[in-house]
């Protein structure tokens, strides 16, 4: 309990005075997150769209793919990925080892799945809804995909905070590619970790509360900005 | 204008999982008319209007429109018997097919103004569809499907479900479209609609045509037994 409540008051103290640790750590944890949910999310969407109205060979492969990558451990990813990356690996000479790109990396291959398979469930239950309607009403391709996109916007927001809450989330992963090194890829899942080893309490507490606001923030920024649509719920 | 009609269907057969659920049917359907659709429930009205308007494929047979095939494919529509909703609002459900077919956002919305006025939803046009009445709903689906000036315009128990006010909108929708020009074929269970609508009337039992004809002297003196039957609200066989 007591650690709670220094935690607590650490974390205030940390954000008051805007402790510019804090600050590059924190900004470092969102552009890392917010670059792999835009990159994530263009490959996860439109796959999840197709998937959802199109028929073509190997389709039911690819969802099952799909689903066993959603339950990948992180950890095997970030492994993966440190193996691809090092520099005896494939992709060695990019040497983007211990960057935030390595990290970046690793977070679109661990939330990519995550999307696709919530877009397409949410965009077959909506096509099951219009196949009729759509179909009777003579639509191309495109015209489908956008009007399903389109309508089902809100269902794709969530898959996206979903998203955006598991890679912000995700420490296993980014601590082997990125190796936490300060100044450089230390972010704030790793950062607690750090400090939880080193016995500092009060900080990895504190910098928890904080990872979980910023969290709260970007969930609710996302929600008003979709609000502004002025648009009830249907 | 490019007519689509007449219409042929010589042989219309469809099959799921090896049940016949239509078919034969040859059938040809002129331009101009309101034909109304009876039979039981189960005797493939819905299924020949889907093949008819393509959404349902056949198994065998053939169907001939007399246009080329973009005329046919744009000039038609269906209003299903549970309207399908846009969530979208009634504004954007009405301008939806005019949009797909390219028309300016000020030209549509004006018109789906307009349409939203004949129908009694001019003062909910930012409504979401989906929170609509059963009846309103199915005036709205008339209504888009309508907004484009189809030639052709199918109807699948339309009123299957509505109240007296509802279905009385409806009647005077369709009968204004028929004297619009535009040819109608609906499947309905309402004898009483029937009675008020059709210029013709087709009677199905199980999957085949079992008696067609004029609706005044066909609804008067029924020429099978079965239709006979049906008129006096006998459980067919
Ligand atoms: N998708 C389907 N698969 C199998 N049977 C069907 C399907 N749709 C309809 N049927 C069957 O086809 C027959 C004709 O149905 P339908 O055209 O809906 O008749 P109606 O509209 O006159 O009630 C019925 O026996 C019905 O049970
Ligand atoms: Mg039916």
């Amino acid at each position: 309990m007591n650690d709670i409540t220094q935690g607590l008051a650490e974390a205030a103290r940390l954000v008051v005075t805007r402790d510019p640790d804090l600050v590059n750590i924190s900004l470092l944890s969102l552009r890392v997150t917010l670059t792999a949910l835009v990159i994530a999310s263009a490959i996860a969407i439109p796959l999840g769209t197709m998937l959802a109205i199109q028929r073509f060979r190997f389709r039911r492969t690819v969802i099952a793919v799909l689903n066993a990558l959603m339950g990948l451990p992180p950890v095997v990813v970030g492994l993966v990925v440190y193996v691809m990356l090092s520099r005896a690996g494939p992709l060695g000479v990019l040497g983007l080892l211990f960057t935030p790109a390595a990290m970046i990396i690793a977070q679109v291959i661990i939330i990519t799945p995550l999307i696709a398979s919530v877009t397409h469930q949410a965009m077959r239950d909506l096509w099951a809804e219009y196949h009729d309607l759509l179909i009777s009403m003579n639509t191309t391709k495109a015209q489908r995909i956008a009007t399903l996109m389109w309508d089902g916007r809100r269902t794709l927001l969530t898959a996206t905070l979903a998203g955006f809450g598991r890679a912000i989330g995700e420490v296993g992963a980014i601590m082997i590619v990125g190796g936490n090194i300060d100044n450089a890829t230390r972010v704030l899942t790793t950062a607690i970790a750090l400090e939880t080893g080193k016995g500092n309490f009060a900080l990895a507490l504190g910098l928890g509360f904080v990872l979980i606001g910023l969290a709260i923030v970007v969930n609710l920024a996302i929600h008003a900005l979709s609000r502004t649509e002025r648009e009830g719920r249907w | 204008m490019t007519r689509l009609l007449p219409l042929h269907l010589s042989g219309a057969t469809v099959r799921r999982r090896g049940k016949r659920l239509l078919g034969p049917v040859d059938l040809t359907l002129d331009a101009g008319r309101l034909t109304v659709l009876l039979g039981p429930n189960g005797s493939g009205k819905t299924t020949l209007l889907r093949v008819m308007h393509g959404v349902e494929r056949l198994s065998e047979g053939r169907i001939t429109w007399s246009g080329p095939d973009d005329i046919v494919e744009r000039d038609q529509a269906f209003v299903f018997q549970t309207p399908i909703m846009l969530r979208r609002s009634v504004l954007a459900n009405l301008a939806y097919p005019l949009k797909l077919a390219g028309v300016g956002r000020a030209t549509r919305n004006a018109l789906a103004r307009d349409w939203a006025q004949r129908i009694g939803l001019g003062d909910a046009l930012d409504t979401p569809a989906p929170r609509l009445s059963g009846g309103e709903r199915q005036k709205l689906a008339l209504a888009r499907a309508l907004i484009r000036k189809p030639q052709v315009l199918f109807l699948d128990e339309p009123c299957a479900s509505l109240d007296g006010a509802a279905m009385r909108d409806i009647e005077d929708l369709l009968r204004q479209a028929s004297s619009d020009g535009i040819t109608i074929l609906m499947a309905t269970h309402d004898m009483g609609q029937a009675r008020r609508l059709a210029d013709d009337v087709i009677f199905m039992v199980s999957g085949a045509v079992h008696e067609r004809g004029n609706a005044q002297t066909t609804l008067a003196t029924p020429e099978t037994k079965a239709l006979r039957a049906f008129l006096n609200g006998d459980i067919l066989p």
